[in-house]
């Protein structure tokens, strides 16, 4: 059973998102080790990219602020390594668009795309990616080094999805990431979530063994628990950012606490999958 | 073309999965309205009695004994309803969009001639209007954006990146993945995820098509080259596409090279840039080497996008067409030089194109003739280069 697949076994997952390298390097691996302490199932590490168009502003500002302070694709390699060093089983994933990862050399000349990036996650122990603005209609391009590195490409399925929904979930690999609204990133007051039991059903009558988890505008333990208990786990990522942000490079006790009562909420979801 | 809108390798639909069905449907309403001969109708009438096509080829008799080699003719799309080639675009997705019932327009703008354009076709059409405008654009363009709002369109100003254009398009695309159900992204140029490069190469192709039926007429054979700028490049793929097949005829498109192609205070992209993924299509793009986009810059706010749309990565990459830098210099003194032999102030975008044609039209044969896109006209930029000239105008 793969790592990711892992993090969703007989329970309903956690999954938070940090971006790397704000506000610096050395304070992300902190957070994403107080993250997986806290009881976080899988971590999104979120590579920064100069357009994040899936996202909503607070995402944007981080994504800002650590370009700004530095961050390279190369210097999220070392923020994943840094953790694998003290933590060689929690489940990773890196989010971010598709030009870094296309034009991402590492040691090589760059004629074949893709390659070195997928060869970097594989010797990390990256065990996901999940990328916005790589629809399943291009994967093809990608998906014969996701497969050669044993990474798995993570689809999305959103509210306009419809007839779209089984193609993605036939061929789905780790998760499917169930987009819970419109629009972009960012907290939301409220959700439709008869919408998103029934998109979720529709991935489980197609795919009954992948699990769907639930993102986009996330933010407190009651809609974590609601979303977990009408799918297999929540994601959250702007409210992270925000403490983190608030708080700073002394943001680790902040997130340890904010995971842990997430995690506490999303398990509190009746419903589990075994 | 091969599937999912491809020009070679370029193109695609990298895009949110939220969009995915949008685009879906507008491709098969596009492919319908087109085979529909009310459609096509319609925005022929549109173009004719509202936008004032056909545009005229304009033989510019000084310019060409000042010059001494090919016969100049400028293709007036400045003398198009809102001074520039972008209503023929708008004019066909605005009617696109109500044909798919849809009843609100959103669109980026740089300058302001896409958004006023898109402004303009909203208020005629009865449907509503939000431009995307990134907050250094509405600073430099203040007067553009009082003509949307006399247009009755909302004008929002994106604080997010650089301020600039592609700013704009990141914030454009957010909205229309938010609200899509009863809203058309009226996109601007021959970028973005497929359909949008076919469908705004289709309508901007009007103006190749005259100008070929026009130059025909008048000279009685092809010309030689013809020259149009380039940012999206939407008015170059216009300018382009029925001479794509005449293989006698260089197509030349004239990028924005600002302080010089070897400074970093430029927007050539074919001059500068790399293979990427952004936007919704892979082309070419001003990047750095771990394909974060960098800000680009050029004195026309028109032409300061950080990449170039697919088709003409896909022409340049093949050489059917060729791509050459003008930096800010060129383009100002062209732009003064029309004013003085012509009496046309163009657009500081289409001053690019003209710059080249001064450098290459001299060693050109007397038989031979060159047309040149003027694709906007100059009262926008009119405060800019007096700036650029050291007089302090403000609009």
């Amino acid at each position: 059973m793969s790592k990711v697949k892992n993090a969703f076994a007989k329970k309903k997952a956690f999954i938070p998102f940090i971006t790397a390298g704000d506000p610096d390097a050395a304070s992300t691996v902190r957070f994403v080790l107080a993250a997986a302490r806290a009881g976080a199932d899988l971590i999104e590490i979120g590579i920064p990219f100069s357009d994040p168009t899936a996202e909503g502003p607070v995402i944007q500002e981080a994504d800002t602020r650590a370009l700004s302070a530095g961050m390279t694709v190369r210097g999220a390699f070392e923020v994943a390594e840094a953790v694998r060093a003290e933590n060689p089983e929690i489940p990773l994933a890196f989010m971010t668009y598709l030009n870094p990862v296309f034009k991402y050399r590492g040691d090589t000349d760059g004629s074949i795309p893709y390659e070195p990036f997928l060869s970097e996650c594989s010797r990390l122990g990256i065990d996901a990616l999940i990328i916005p603005d790589l629809p399943f209609e291009e994967q093809e391009e990608i998906l014969p080094y996701t497969e050669k590195y044993g990474v798995d490409l993570v689809s999305m399925v959103s509210p306009t999805s419809d007839e779209r929904i089984r193609r993605i979930a036939e061929s789905a690999k780790g998760f499917i990431y169930v987009v819970s609204s419109m629009g972009v990133t960012g907290v939301r007051s409220s959700f439709q979530y008869e919408a998103i039991s029934r998109m979720i059903s529709l991935i489980r009558e197609t795919n009954p063994e992948i699990p769907c988890a639930v993102g986009f505008g996330i933010s407190t333990p009651e809609q974590a628990e609601k979303m977990a208990a009408v799918s297999d786990g929540a994601i959250v990522g702007s409210a992270i950012i925000r403490l983190i942000h608030s708080h700073g490079e002394d943001a680790e006790q902040a997130v340890f606490e904010y995971v842990s009562g997430m995690k506490a909420a999303v398990m509190r979801a009746e419903g589990s999958r075994e | 073309m091969n599937k999912k809108g491809r020009f070679g390798i370029y193109g695609g639909q990298y895009i949110t999965e939220t969009l995915m069905n949008t685009l879906g449907e507008l491709e098969t309403a596009y492919e319908e309205a087109m085979k529909d001969p009310v459609f096509s109708g319609e925005l022929a009438r549109l173009l004719a009695e509202y936008a004032n096509r056909p545009s005229l080829l304009y033989y510019a008799e000084k310019m060409t004994k000042d010059l001494g080699g090919a016969k100049v003719y400028l293709k007036r799309e400045d003398l198009n309803h809102t001074g520039a080639h972008k209503i023929n675009n708008v004019l066909g997705q605005a009617l696109l969009a109500k044909r798919m019932g849809k009843t609100r327009l959103i669109a980026e703008t740089g300058a302001g001639q896409h958004g006023v354009a898109t402004a303009t076709a909203a208020a005629l059409l009865g449907l509503d209007c939000d431009v995307y405008m990134g907050r250094l654009d509405t600073e430099r363009q203040a007067l553009n954006v009082y003509r949307m709002e006399l247009l009755g369109a909302r004008v929002h100003p994106v604080d997010s990146g650089t301020g600039t254009l592609k700013d704009a398009v990141n914030e454009a695309m957010r909205e229309w993945s938010s609200r899509c159900s009863d809203t058309h992204y009226c996109l601007g140029s021959v970028m973005g995820p497929h359909p949008f490069p076919t469908i705004v190469r289709d309508f901007q192709a009007v103006i190749s098509k005259e100008a070929r039926e026009q130059i025909l007429r008048l000279e009685g054979k092809l010309p030689r080259a013809v020259l149009a700028c380039v940012g999206g490049g939407s008015n170059a793929i216009g300018m382009f596409y029925h001479f794509i097949p005449d293989s006698e005829v260089m197509l030349i498109g004239c990028e924005a090279a600002g302080y010089g192609v070897d400074t970093d205070r430029t927007a050539a992209t074919m001059a500068t840039g790399s293979l990427g993924i952004f936007h919704g299509m892979k082309s070419i793009f001003c990047q750095n080497e771990e394909g974060q986009i960098a800000p680009v810059y050029s004195i026309s706010a028109g032409l300061d996008y950080p990449g170039i749309g697919p088709e003409h990565a896909w022409l340049g990459s093949t050489g059917r067409a060729s791509y050459v830098p003008v930096t800010d210099e060129e383009a100002v003194s062209a732009f003064e030089y029309l004013a003085r032999t012509e009496g046309i102030i163009c657009a500081i975008e289409s001053a690019h194109a003209l710059a080249h044609a001064l450098k290459i039209v001299p060693k050109m044969d007397r038989e031979d003739s060159v047309i040149i896109c003027l694709s906007g006209r100059g009262d926008k930029d009119v405060a800019a280069i007096a700036r650029y000239r050291g007089r302090e105008i403000h609009e």
